[in-house]
Protein backbone atom coordinates (compact mmCIF):
# COMPACT_ATOMS: atom_id res chain seq x y z
CA UNK A 1 0.00 0.00 0.00
CA UNK A 2 1.21 3.46 -1.24
CA UNK A 3 -1.16 5.71 -0.34
CA UNK A 4 0.22 7.20 3.01
CA UNK A 5 -2.11 8.97 5.26
CA UNK A 6 -2.80 12.79 4.96
CA UNK A 7 -0.93 12.87 8.79
CA UNK A 8 2.06 11.02 7.52
CA UNK A 9 3.12 13.54 5.10
CA UNK A 10 3.82 17.15 6.31
CA UNK A 11 2.94 19.67 3.86
CA UNK A 12 6.27 21.34 3.36
CA UNK A 13 7.65 17.84 2.11
CA UNK A 14 4.52 17.42 -0.80
CA UNK A 15 6.48 18.45 -4.24
CA UNK A 16 3.85 20.69 -5.97
CA UNK A 17 2.24 19.13 -8.73
CA UNK A 18 3.93 20.54 -11.42
CA UNK A 19 6.93 20.53 -10.61
CA UNK A 20 6.74 16.46 -9.97
CA UNK A 21 5.54 16.21 -13.37
CA UNK A 22 8.19 18.14 -14.93
CA UNK A 23 10.95 16.44 -13.01
CA UNK A 24 9.88 12.92 -14.01
CA UNK A 25 9.33 14.55 -17.68
CA UNK A 26 13.04 15.45 -17.24
CA UNK A 27 14.06 12.19 -16.06
CA UNK A 28 12.13 10.37 -18.69
CA UNK A 29 13.61 12.61 -21.35
CA UNK A 30 17.14 12.41 -20.05
CA UNK A 31 17.00 8.56 -19.80
CA UNK A 32 15.11 8.36 -23.49
CA UNK A 33 17.87 10.86 -25.08
CA UNK A 34 21.09 9.33 -22.97
CA UNK A 35 20.26 5.69 -24.17
CA UNK A 36 19.30 6.95 -27.92
CA UNK A 37 22.57 8.89 -27.90
CA UNK A 38 24.55 6.13 -26.70
CA UNK A 39 22.77 3.43 -29.02
CA UNK A 40 23.70 6.14 -32.10
CA UNK A 41 19.69 6.21 -32.82
CA UNK A 42 18.44 9.18 -35.08
CA UNK A 43 15.37 11.62 -33.66
CA UNK A 44 12.54 9.76 -35.49
CA UNK A 45 13.32 7.16 -32.97
CA UNK A 46 12.80 9.04 -29.48
CA UNK A 47 9.61 10.21 -29.76
CA UNK A 48 8.64 6.76 -31.12
CA UNK A 49 6.99 3.81 -29.06
CA UNK A 50 9.84 3.44 -26.62
CA UNK A 51 7.68 3.62 -23.32
CA UNK A 52 5.46 0.96 -24.82
CA UNK A 53 6.59 -1.24 -22.84
CA UNK A 54 3.13 -2.22 -20.04
CA UNK A 55 0.55 -3.23 -22.58
CA UNK A 56 0.69 -7.25 -22.88
CA UNK A 57 2.52 -7.74 -19.72
CA UNK A 58 0.98 -10.34 -17.45
CA UNK A 59 -0.83 -9.41 -13.95
CA UNK A 60 0.70 -11.32 -11.34
CA UNK A 61 -1.45 -12.70 -8.16
CA UNK A 62 -4.99 -12.24 -10.03
CA UNK A 63 -7.63 -13.78 -8.01
CA UNK A 64 -11.14 -15.61 -9.38
CA UNK A 65 -13.90 -13.96 -8.79
CA UNK A 66 -17.41 -15.46 -7.70
CA UNK A 67 -18.78 -12.76 -9.90
CA UNK A 68 -18.02 -14.15 -13.13
CA UNK A 69 -19.92 -15.35 -15.98
CA UNK A 70 -19.53 -19.09 -17.07
CA UNK A 71 -20.04 -17.92 -20.59
CA UNK A 72 -17.53 -18.04 -23.31
CA UNK A 73 -15.09 -15.50 -23.59
CA UNK A 74 -14.69 -13.66 -26.61
CA UNK A 75 -11.45 -13.88 -28.43
CA UNK A 76 -8.98 -11.38 -27.47
CA UNK A 77 -8.48 -10.41 -31.14
CA UNK A 78 -12.12 -8.94 -31.29
CA UNK A 79 -11.67 -7.57 -27.71
CA UNK A 80 -8.78 -5.30 -28.98
CA UNK A 81 -9.64 -5.06 -32.59
CA UNK A 82 -13.18 -3.45 -32.50
CA UNK A 83 -13.27 -0.53 -30.25
CA UNK A 84 -15.61 2.32 -29.78
CA UNK A 85 -12.83 4.46 -28.52
CA UNK A 86 -14.08 7.89 -30.06
CA UNK A 87 -10.84 9.42 -28.60
CA UNK A 88 -9.05 7.58 -31.49
CA UNK A 89 -11.66 7.38 -34.22
CA UNK A 90 -15.26 6.93 -34.60
CA UNK A 91 -14.23 3.47 -37.04
CA UNK A 92 -14.28 0.40 -34.20
CA UNK A 93 -11.16 -0.86 -36.41
CA UNK A 94 -9.03 1.62 -36.18
CA UNK A 95 -8.09 2.53 -32.69
CA UNK A 96 -5.95 -1.06 -32.41
CA UNK A 97 -3.61 0.65 -34.28
CA UNK A 98 -3.84 4.27 -33.39
CA UNK A 99 -3.23 3.74 -29.92
CA UNK A 100 -0.63 1.72 -29.84
CA UNK A 101 2.05 4.55 -29.08
CA UNK A 102 -0.07 5.91 -26.60
CA UNK A 103 1.37 7.04 -23.42
CA UNK A 104 0.39 5.65 -20.49
CA UNK A 105 3.25 6.55 -18.52
CA UNK A 106 3.74 8.63 -16.74
CA UNK A 107 0.18 8.98 -15.29
CA UNK A 108 -1.71 10.33 -12.65
CA UNK A 109 -4.85 10.45 -11.44
CA UNK A 110 -6.76 13.31 -9.21
CA UNK A 111 -8.69 12.83 -6.92
CA UNK A 112 -11.12 15.64 -6.25
CA UNK A 113 -14.33 17.29 -4.82
CA UNK A 114 -16.20 16.20 -1.92
CA UNK A 115 -13.39 13.78 -0.52
CA UNK A 116 -11.58 14.08 2.68
CA UNK A 117 -8.12 13.09 1.02
CA UNK A 118 -7.73 15.32 -2.43
CA UNK A 119 -4.90 13.63 -3.58
CA UNK A 120 -2.65 13.07 -7.06
CA UNK A 121 -1.84 9.74 -7.64
CA UNK A 122 0.66 7.63 -9.84
CA UNK A 123 -1.81 5.12 -11.53
CA UNK A 124 1.16 2.31 -10.59
CA UNK A 125 0.03 3.10 -6.48
CA UNK A 126 -3.93 3.12 -7.52
CA UNK A 127 -3.07 -0.36 -8.98
CA UNK A 128 -2.19 -1.57 -5.61
CA UNK A 129 -4.91 0.09 -3.66
CA UNK A 130 -6.93 -3.92 -3.49
CA UNK A 131 -5.24 -6.88 -4.95
CA UNK A 132 -6.27 -8.03 -8.62
CA UNK A 133 -9.04 -10.08 -9.31
CA UNK A 134 -10.58 -11.52 -12.39
CA UNK A 135 -13.69 -10.55 -13.35
CA UNK A 136 -15.48 -12.17 -16.40
CA UNK A 137 -18.22 -9.93 -17.44
CA UNK A 138 -20.67 -9.55 -20.16
CA UNK A 139 -20.69 -6.56 -21.95
CA UNK A 140 -23.24 -4.68 -23.87
CA UNK A 141 -23.03 -1.55 -26.35
CA UNK A 142 -25.72 0.63 -26.55
CA UNK A 143 -25.55 0.02 -30.61
CA UNK A 144 -26.82 -4.05 -29.94
CA UNK A 145 -23.71 -5.97 -29.90
CA UNK A 146 -21.96 -7.62 -26.91
CA UNK A 147 -18.56 -9.34 -25.85
CA UNK A 148 -17.55 -11.57 -22.35
CA UNK A 149 -14.47 -10.48 -21.39
CA UNK A 150 -12.43 -11.31 -18.76
CA UNK A 151 -11.46 -7.85 -16.56
CA UNK A 152 -8.54 -7.37 -14.47
CA UNK A 153 -9.30 -5.06 -11.31
CA UNK A 154 -10.84 -4.56 -8.16
CA UNK A 155 -13.77 -3.29 -7.09
CA UNK A 156 -14.23 0.63 -7.69
CA UNK A 157 -15.36 0.88 -3.99
CA UNK A 158 -12.02 -0.26 -2.77
CA UNK A 159 -10.71 3.03 -3.86
CA UNK A 160 -13.78 5.17 -3.33
CA UNK A 161 -13.50 4.36 0.56
CA UNK A 162 -9.97 5.19 1.33
CA UNK A 163 -10.74 8.21 -0.83
CA UNK A 164 -13.08 8.71 2.00
CA UNK A 165 -15.91 11.43 0.25
CA UNK A 166 -17.59 13.71 2.29
CA UNK A 167 -21.31 12.67 3.27
CA UNK A 168 -22.39 15.44 0.68
CA UNK A 169 -21.04 13.91 -2.13
CA UNK A 170 -23.57 11.60 -3.70
CA UNK A 171 -22.13 11.28 -7.39
CA UNK A 172 -19.04 10.30 -8.86
CA UNK A 173 -17.65 12.10 -12.34
CA UNK A 174 -15.21 10.31 -14.60
CA UNK A 175 -13.12 12.46 -16.87
CA UNK A 176 -10.61 11.32 -19.93
CA UNK A 177 -7.47 12.00 -20.62
CA UNK A 178 -7.63 15.11 -23.03
CA UNK A 179 -4.55 15.14 -25.07
CA UNK A 180 -5.52 15.84 -29.07
CA UNK A 181 -2.04 15.09 -29.92
CA UNK A 182 -2.02 11.63 -29.00
CA UNK A 183 -5.65 11.25 -29.19
CA UNK A 184 -6.35 11.95 -32.95
CA UNK A 185 -9.97 11.98 -32.35
CA UNK A 186 -10.04 14.53 -30.18
CA UNK A 187 -9.07 16.77 -33.24
CA UNK A 188 -12.46 16.43 -34.28
CA UNK A 189 -15.68 17.73 -32.21
CA UNK A 190 -17.67 14.64 -32.59
CA UNK A 191 -18.41 14.97 -28.95
CA UNK A 192 -17.47 17.26 -26.51
CA UNK A 193 -13.74 16.77 -25.27
CA UNK A 194 -12.60 15.41 -22.54
CA UNK A 195 -15.10 12.53 -22.00
CA UNK A 196 -17.07 12.54 -18.93
CA UNK A 197 -19.04 10.12 -17.28
CA UNK A 198 -20.89 10.03 -13.75
CA UNK A 199 -22.33 7.56 -11.50
CA UNK A 200 -24.81 7.43 -8.22
CA UNK A 201 -22.62 7.13 -5.48
CA UNK A 202 -24.48 3.93 -4.75
CA UNK A 203 -23.70 2.20 -7.84
CA UNK A 204 -20.17 3.77 -7.79
CA UNK A 205 -20.12 1.81 -4.58
CA UNK A 206 -21.96 -1.45 -5.97
CA UNK A 207 -19.21 -4.71 -5.43
CA UNK A 208 -19.48 -5.35 -9.64
CA UNK A 209 -18.52 -1.95 -10.39
CA UNK A 210 -15.17 -2.67 -11.57
CA UNK A 211 -11.88 -0.39 -11.23
CA UNK A 212 -9.81 -1.60 -14.23
CA UNK A 213 -6.60 -1.90 -15.07
CA UNK A 214 -5.89 -5.69 -17.33
CA UNK A 215 -7.68 -7.95 -19.30
CA UNK A 216 -7.13 -11.59 -20.10
CA UNK A 217 -4.83 -11.69 -17.25
CA UNK A 218 -2.58 -8.93 -18.80
CA UNK A 219 -2.17 -5.17 -18.66
CA UNK A 220 -4.93 -2.99 -20.53
CA UNK A 221 -4.05 -2.83 -24.07
CA UNK A 222 -4.10 0.87 -25.27
CA UNK A 223 -7.28 0.57 -27.13
CA UNK A 224 -8.86 -0.92 -24.34
CA UNK A 225 -8.77 1.94 -22.13
CA UNK A 226 -5.48 1.90 -20.10
CA UNK A 227 -3.98 2.34 -18.14
CA UNK A 228 -6.58 3.10 -15.98
CA UNK A 229 -10.84 2.75 -16.39
CA UNK A 230 -14.12 2.10 -14.92
CA UNK A 231 -16.52 -1.22 -16.33
CA UNK A 232 -20.04 -1.20 -15.25
CA UNK A 233 -21.38 -4.15 -16.77
CA UNK A 234 -25.13 -3.69 -16.20
CA UNK A 235 -24.96 -0.53 -17.88
CA UNK A 236 -24.42 0.05 -22.11
CA UNK A 237 -20.55 0.19 -22.38
CA UNK A 238 -20.57 4.22 -23.00
CA UNK A 239 -21.03 4.59 -19.25
CA UNK A 240 -17.44 2.55 -18.57
CA UNK A 241 -15.66 5.12 -19.19
CA UNK A 242 -11.75 4.76 -20.26
CA UNK A 243 -8.29 6.22 -19.88
CA UNK A 244 -9.37 8.58 -16.38
CA UNK A 245 -6.95 11.28 -15.42
CA UNK A 246 -9.60 12.54 -12.46
CA UNK A 247 -12.04 10.94 -10.60
CA UNK A 248 -14.25 14.04 -8.78
CA UNK A 249 -16.62 13.62 -5.94
CA UNK A 250 -19.52 15.86 -6.22
CA UNK A 251 -23.33 17.12 -4.94
CA UNK A 252 -24.93 17.18 -8.15
CA UNK A 253 -25.63 14.98 -11.28
CA UNK A 254 -22.73 14.97 -13.53
CA UNK A 255 -23.17 15.53 -16.90
CA UNK A 256 -22.12 12.99 -19.30
CA UNK A 257 -20.77 13.22 -22.61
CA UNK A 258 -23.14 11.26 -24.51
CA UNK A 259 -26.37 12.84 -23.05
CA UNK A 260 -24.48 16.07 -23.94
CA UNK A 261 -24.30 15.23 -27.09
CA UNK A 262 -28.35 13.45 -27.96
CA UNK A 263 -30.42 13.80 -24.31
CA UNK A 264 -32.77 12.22 -25.85
CA UNK A 265 -30.96 8.75 -26.72
CA UNK A 266 -29.15 8.83 -24.23
CA UNK A 267 -29.65 9.23 -20.37
CA UNK A 268 -27.70 9.63 -17.26
CA UNK A 269 -28.46 6.00 -16.04
CA UNK A 270 -28.33 3.78 -19.26
CA UNK A 271 -28.60 0.85 -17.48
CA UNK A 272 -29.17 -2.00 -20.27
CA UNK A 273 -32.64 -2.48 -20.37
CA UNK A 274 -34.47 -4.90 -23.44
CA UNK A 275 -37.68 -2.44 -23.09
CA UNK A 276 -36.83 0.95 -23.59
CA UNK A 277 -35.84 0.41 -27.10
CA UNK A 278 -33.14 3.54 -28.18
CA UNK A 279 -35.56 6.21 -30.28
CA UNK A 280 -33.35 5.12 -33.36
CA UNK A 281 -33.53 1.35 -32.61
CA UNK A 282 -34.66 -1.55 -30.30
CA UNK A 283 -32.78 -2.83 -27.24
CA UNK A 284 -34.86 -6.36 -27.33
CA UNK A 285 -31.72 -8.19 -28.73
CA UNK A 286 -28.14 -8.13 -29.74
CA UNK A 287 -25.48 -9.90 -31.72
CA UNK A 288 -22.76 -11.36 -29.43
CA UNK A 289 -19.67 -11.16 -31.05
CA UNK A 290 -19.16 -14.67 -33.00
CA UNK A 291 -22.63 -15.52 -33.35
CA UNK A 292 -24.73 -15.62 -36.55
CA UNK A 293 -28.31 -14.57 -35.05
CA UNK A 294 -28.80 -12.27 -32.33
CA UNK A 295 -29.68 -13.16 -28.85
CA UNK A 296 -32.26 -11.50 -26.38
CA UNK A 297 -30.84 -8.92 -24.39
CA UNK A 298 -31.29 -8.94 -20.92
CA UNK A 299 -32.63 -6.75 -17.99
CA UNK A 300 -29.57 -5.16 -16.53
CA UNK A 301 -27.57 -7.07 -18.71
CA UNK A 302 -28.49 -10.26 -16.44
CA UNK A 303 -26.80 -8.62 -13.39
CA UNK A 304 -30.26 -8.62 -11.24
CA UNK A 305 -28.19 -7.86 -7.94
CA UNK A 306 -28.40 -4.46 -9.28
CA UNK A 307 -31.96 -4.06 -9.76
CA UNK A 308 -32.68 -3.04 -5.74
CA UNK A 309 -30.67 0.35 -6.77
CA UNK A 310 -33.25 1.73 -8.93
CA UNK A 311 -36.45 -0.10 -7.03
CA UNK A 312 -39.01 2.41 -7.30
CA UNK A 313 -37.77 4.44 -10.20
CA UNK A 314 -39.16 4.45 -13.83
CA UNK A 315 -36.50 3.63 -15.82
CA UNK A 316 -38.64 4.81 -19.15
CA UNK A 317 -38.08 8.47 -17.73
CA UNK A 318 -34.38 7.33 -16.42
CA UNK A 319 -33.03 5.52 -18.95
CA UNK B 1 -29.65 12.06 -79.45
CA UNK B 2 -27.22 10.14 -80.91
CA UNK B 3 -27.96 7.12 -78.83
CA UNK B 4 -28.49 5.06 -81.71
CA UNK B 5 -25.71 5.90 -83.96
CA UNK B 6 -22.98 3.24 -84.20
CA UNK B 7 -19.78 4.41 -83.32
CA UNK B 8 -20.64 7.88 -82.40
CA UNK B 9 -19.18 7.16 -78.94
CA UNK B 10 -15.94 6.13 -80.69
CA UNK B 11 -15.84 9.33 -82.54
CA UNK B 12 -16.43 11.31 -79.49
CA UNK B 13 -14.19 9.52 -76.95
CA UNK B 14 -11.30 8.30 -79.16
CA UNK B 15 -11.02 11.15 -81.29
CA UNK B 16 -7.40 11.52 -81.29
CA UNK B 17 -6.95 8.24 -82.24
CA UNK B 18 -6.92 8.04 -85.89
CA UNK B 19 -8.85 4.87 -86.83
CA UNK B 20 -7.08 2.61 -89.17
CA UNK B 21 -9.60 1.81 -92.29
CA UNK B 22 -9.35 -1.61 -91.39
CA UNK B 23 -12.20 -4.53 -92.24
CA UNK B 24 -10.44 -6.19 -89.46
CA UNK B 25 -11.18 -3.47 -86.89
CA UNK B 26 -13.74 -4.41 -83.80
CA UNK B 27 -17.10 -2.48 -84.75
CA UNK B 28 -18.05 0.15 -82.22
CA UNK B 29 -21.19 -2.29 -81.14
CA UNK B 30 -18.81 -5.04 -80.71
CA UNK B 31 -16.34 -2.42 -78.72
CA UNK B 32 -19.35 -1.58 -76.20
CA UNK B 33 -20.41 -5.21 -75.98
CA UNK B 34 -16.89 -5.90 -74.84
CA UNK B 35 -16.88 -2.90 -72.42
CA UNK B 36 -19.48 -3.77 -71.08
CA UNK B 37 -18.51 -7.21 -69.55
CA UNK B 38 -15.19 -5.48 -68.11
CA UNK B 39 -17.53 -3.08 -66.03
CA UNK B 40 -20.07 -6.26 -65.05
CA UNK B 41 -17.37 -8.01 -63.52
CA UNK B 42 -15.48 -5.23 -62.20
CA UNK B 43 -19.24 -4.14 -60.42
CA UNK B 44 -19.31 -7.32 -58.86
CA UNK B 45 -15.81 -6.72 -57.56
CA UNK B 46 -17.14 -5.49 -53.94
CA UNK B 47 -19.48 -8.70 -53.54
CA UNK B 48 -15.95 -10.63 -54.34
CA UNK B 49 -14.16 -9.08 -51.93
CA UNK B 50 -17.00 -9.65 -49.37
CA UNK B 51 -17.33 -13.24 -50.40
CA UNK B 52 -13.25 -13.66 -50.22
CA UNK B 53 -12.51 -12.48 -46.69
CA UNK B 54 -15.88 -13.80 -45.37
CA UNK B 55 -14.17 -17.45 -46.32
CA UNK B 56 -10.94 -16.79 -46.41
CA UNK B 57 -8.23 -18.71 -48.06
CA UNK B 58 -9.76 -22.03 -46.11
CA UNK B 59 -13.29 -22.30 -47.16
CA UNK B 60 -14.27 -25.98 -45.94
CA UNK B 61 -13.33 -24.46 -42.25
CA UNK B 62 -16.56 -23.19 -41.19
CA UNK B 63 -14.69 -22.10 -38.01
CA UNK B 64 -12.35 -19.55 -40.05
CA UNK B 65 -15.78 -18.11 -41.64
CA UNK B 66 -16.36 -14.21 -41.17
CA UNK B 67 -12.84 -13.61 -39.19
CA UNK B 68 -11.39 -11.81 -42.25
CA UNK B 69 -14.54 -9.51 -41.95
CA UNK B 70 -13.42 -8.78 -38.53
CA UNK B 71 -15.02 -9.01 -35.17
CA UNK B 72 -18.60 -8.20 -36.38
CA UNK B 73 -18.74 -9.50 -40.07
CA UNK B 74 -22.23 -9.62 -39.93
CA UNK B 75 -22.44 -5.43 -39.45
CA UNK B 76 -19.47 -5.06 -41.57
CA UNK B 77 -21.52 -6.80 -44.32
CA UNK B 78 -24.58 -5.19 -43.69
CA UNK B 79 -22.20 -1.85 -43.86
CA UNK B 80 -20.66 -2.59 -46.79
CA UNK B 81 -23.76 -3.76 -49.26
CA UNK B 82 -25.60 -0.28 -47.90
CA UNK B 83 -22.16 1.71 -49.30
CA UNK B 84 -22.33 0.12 -52.36
CA UNK B 85 -25.86 0.58 -53.09
CA UNK B 86 -25.52 4.06 -52.40
CA UNK B 87 -22.44 4.52 -54.14
CA UNK B 88 -24.07 2.83 -57.60
CA UNK B 89 -26.95 4.79 -57.06
CA UNK B 90 -24.26 7.89 -57.29
CA UNK B 91 -22.84 5.92 -60.34
CA UNK B 92 -26.09 5.47 -61.97
CA UNK B 93 -26.60 9.19 -61.20
CA UNK B 94 -23.67 10.49 -62.18
CA UNK B 95 -23.93 9.00 -65.95
CA UNK B 96 -26.25 11.92 -67.86
CA UNK B 97 -24.09 14.59 -66.48
CA UNK B 98 -20.79 12.67 -67.35
CA UNK B 99 -21.80 11.82 -70.62
CA UNK B 100 -23.02 15.85 -72.04
CA UNK B 101 -19.55 17.16 -70.15
CA UNK B 102 -17.38 15.05 -71.50
CA UNK B 103 -19.21 14.49 -74.68
CA UNK B 104 -19.37 10.33 -74.40
CA UNK B 105 -22.82 9.93 -74.76
CA UNK B 106 -22.37 6.18 -75.50
CA UNK B 107 -21.85 6.01 -71.67
CA UNK B 108 -25.87 5.77 -71.81
CA UNK B 109 -25.22 2.32 -72.59
CA UNK B 110 -23.88 1.55 -69.15
CA UNK B 111 -26.32 3.05 -67.11
CA UNK B 112 -29.08 0.40 -67.09
CA UNK B 113 -25.92 -1.99 -65.40
CA UNK B 114 -25.40 0.41 -62.96
CA UNK B 115 -28.83 0.98 -61.93
CA UNK B 116 -29.45 -2.86 -61.74
CA UNK B 117 -25.97 -3.01 -59.47
CA UNK B 118 -27.79 -0.44 -57.05
CA UNK B 119 -31.01 -2.17 -57.04
CA UNK B 120 -28.65 -5.80 -56.35
CA UNK B 121 -26.24 -4.46 -53.76
CA UNK B 122 -29.63 -3.18 -52.26
CA UNK B 123 -31.48 -6.72 -51.85
CA UNK B 124 -28.17 -8.01 -50.63
CA UNK B 125 -27.90 -5.21 -48.02
CA UNK B 126 -32.25 -5.93 -47.78
CA UNK B 127 -31.57 -9.69 -47.29
CA UNK B 128 -28.20 -9.11 -44.44
CA UNK B 129 -31.06 -7.19 -42.78
CA UNK B 130 -34.11 -9.82 -42.91
CA UNK B 131 -32.05 -12.72 -42.46
CA UNK B 132 -29.22 -11.92 -39.96
CA UNK B 133 -31.07 -8.94 -38.08
CA UNK B 134 -34.77 -10.01 -38.25
CA UNK B 135 -34.24 -13.88 -38.74
CA UNK B 136 -37.47 -13.74 -41.48
CA UNK B 137 -39.61 -12.56 -38.64
CA UNK B 138 -42.07 -11.08 -40.23
CA UNK B 139 -43.56 -8.99 -37.91
CA UNK B 140 -40.55 -7.79 -36.31
CA UNK B 141 -39.48 -6.24 -39.41
CA UNK B 142 -43.25 -4.85 -40.12
CA UNK B 143 -43.16 -3.37 -36.53
CA UNK B 144 -39.41 -1.76 -37.27
CA UNK B 145 -40.02 -0.36 -40.34
CA UNK B 146 -43.57 1.31 -38.39
CA UNK B 147 -41.18 2.30 -35.90
CA UNK B 148 -37.80 3.45 -36.73
CA UNK B 149 -37.53 6.21 -39.01
CA UNK B 150 -34.24 5.27 -40.40
CA UNK B 151 -35.50 1.76 -41.45
CA UNK B 152 -39.03 2.90 -43.16
CA UNK B 153 -37.03 5.27 -45.11
CA UNK B 154 -34.32 2.83 -46.00
CA UNK B 155 -37.14 0.49 -46.68
CA UNK B 156 -38.90 2.96 -49.02
CA UNK B 157 -36.19 3.61 -51.02
CA UNK B 158 -35.87 0.01 -51.82
CA UNK B 159 -39.34 -0.73 -52.31
CA UNK B 160 -39.00 2.53 -54.38
CA UNK B 161 -35.88 0.85 -56.57
CA UNK B 162 -38.05 -2.01 -57.60
CA UNK B 163 -40.63 -0.86 -60.18
CA UNK B 164 -37.54 0.82 -62.01
CA UNK B 165 -35.63 -2.59 -61.80
CA UNK B 166 -38.81 -4.44 -63.65
CA UNK B 167 -39.34 -1.72 -65.80
CA UNK B 168 -35.59 -1.67 -67.13
CA UNK B 169 -35.79 -3.38 -70.01
CA UNK B 170 -35.98 -2.61 -73.77
CA UNK B 171 -39.79 -3.87 -73.84
CA UNK B 172 -40.44 -2.15 -70.88
CA UNK B 173 -39.81 1.29 -72.50
CA UNK B 174 -41.14 0.43 -75.46
CA UNK B 175 -44.45 -0.56 -73.28
CA UNK B 176 -44.14 2.47 -71.32
CA UNK B 177 -43.62 4.74 -74.03
CA UNK B 178 -40.66 6.94 -73.55
CA UNK B 179 -42.07 9.93 -71.69
CA UNK B 180 -44.52 7.67 -68.88
CA UNK B 181 -41.08 5.57 -68.99
CA UNK B 182 -38.83 8.34 -68.21
CA UNK B 183 -41.31 9.97 -65.48
CA UNK B 184 -41.79 6.33 -63.72
CA UNK B 185 -37.79 6.56 -63.60
CA UNK B 186 -37.28 9.56 -61.95
CA UNK B 187 -38.09 7.75 -58.68
CA UNK B 188 -34.36 7.18 -58.41
CA UNK B 189 -33.99 10.45 -57.24
CA UNK B 190 -36.61 9.56 -54.46
CA UNK B 191 -34.89 6.61 -53.61
CA UNK B 192 -31.29 8.47 -53.75
CA UNK B 193 -32.46 11.16 -51.27
CA UNK B 194 -33.99 8.41 -48.98
CA UNK B 195 -30.97 6.36 -48.63
CA UNK B 196 -28.82 9.02 -47.53
CA UNK B 197 -31.26 10.53 -44.79
CA UNK B 198 -31.34 6.48 -43.93
CA UNK B 199 -27.48 6.36 -43.51
CA UNK B 200 -27.48 10.27 -42.22
CA UNK B 201 -30.67 8.85 -39.05
CA UNK B 202 -28.73 5.08 -38.08
CA UNK B 203 -24.81 7.20 -37.28
CA UNK B 204 -24.58 7.89 -33.99
CA UNK B 205 -22.38 11.12 -34.03
CA UNK B 206 -19.76 10.83 -37.11
CA UNK B 207 -21.61 12.07 -40.02
CA UNK B 208 -19.12 12.72 -42.38
CA UNK B 209 -19.74 9.72 -44.61
CA UNK B 210 -23.69 10.16 -44.84
CA UNK B 211 -22.49 14.01 -45.16
CA UNK B 212 -20.12 13.26 -48.25
CA UNK B 213 -22.87 11.26 -50.14
CA UNK B 214 -25.36 13.63 -49.89
CA UNK B 215 -22.85 16.65 -51.13
CA UNK B 216 -22.22 14.57 -54.00
CA UNK B 217 -25.85 13.70 -54.66
CA UNK B 218 -26.99 17.68 -54.34
CA UNK B 219 -24.23 18.66 -57.07
CA UNK B 220 -25.50 15.76 -59.46
CA UNK B 221 -29.10 17.10 -58.47
CA UNK B 222 -28.39 20.49 -58.89
CA UNK B 223 -26.66 19.97 -62.47
CA UNK B 224 -30.32 18.66 -63.97
CA UNK B 225 -31.82 21.57 -62.32
CA UNK B 226 -29.65 23.85 -63.75
CA UNK B 227 -30.52 22.04 -67.43
CA UNK B 228 -34.30 22.13 -66.61
CA UNK B 229 -34.28 25.75 -65.28
CA UNK B 230 -31.18 27.17 -67.72
CA UNK B 231 -33.64 26.71 -70.92
CA UNK B 232 -36.35 28.63 -69.28
CA UNK B 233 -34.04 31.07 -68.00
CA UNK B 234 -32.42 31.67 -71.84
CA UNK B 235 -35.97 31.80 -73.27
CA UNK B 236 -37.02 34.43 -71.10
CA UNK B 237 -33.52 36.68 -71.43
CA UNK B 238 -33.30 35.68 -75.75
CA UNK B 239 -36.79 36.34 -76.48
CA UNK B 240 -37.25 39.14 -74.26
CA UNK B 241 -34.61 41.31 -74.26
CA UNK B 242 -34.49 41.33 -77.53
CA UNK B 243 -37.34 43.61 -77.67
CA UNK B 244 -36.85 45.34 -73.99
CA UNK B 245 -33.23 46.04 -75.04
CA UNK B 246 -34.69 48.61 -77.98
CA UNK B 247 -37.24 49.77 -75.48
CA UNK B 248 -34.45 50.69 -72.99
CA UNK B 249 -32.59 52.22 -75.82
CA UNK B 250 -35.46 54.07 -76.63
CA UNK B 251 -36.11 55.16 -72.88
CA UNK B 252 -32.69 56.42 -72.75
CA UNK B 253 -32.70 60.58 -72.24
Amino acid sequence: MLIKRASDIRSSEITPKQLCLNRRKFLHTAAITGAAAAAGFGARELFSPSQVVHAGEKIAGIQKSSLSTAEKITPYNDVTHYNNYYEFSTEKEEPADLAKNFHTRPWTVTIDGLVQKKQVLDVDSVFRVASPEERIYRHRCVEGWSIVVPWVGFSLSELIKRAQPLGKAKFVEFTTLLDPKQMPGQNRAVLQWPYVEGLRMDEAMHPLALLCFGMYGEVLPNQDGAPLRIVLPWKYGFKSAKAIVRIRFTDKQPMNTWNLSAPNEYGFYSNVNPNVDHPRWSQKSERRLGEFLKRPTLMFNGYDQVAGLYSGMDLRKNY
Amino acid sequence: MQLSAPGSWLLSANIRTPRRANSREPSAAFMIRSLKVVVFIACLVPLAWLLWKFFGSTPKDMSTWGIGLGANPIEKITHETGDWTIRFLLITLSVTPLRKLLHVPALIRFRRMFGLFAFFYACLHFTTYIWLDKSFNLHEMLADIAKRKFITVGFAAFVLLIPLALTSTAGWIRRLGGKRWQALHRLIYVSAIAGIIHYLWLVKADIRKPLIYGAILAVLLLYRIAIWIGPVIKKRRGVLPAHAQGNLETLKP
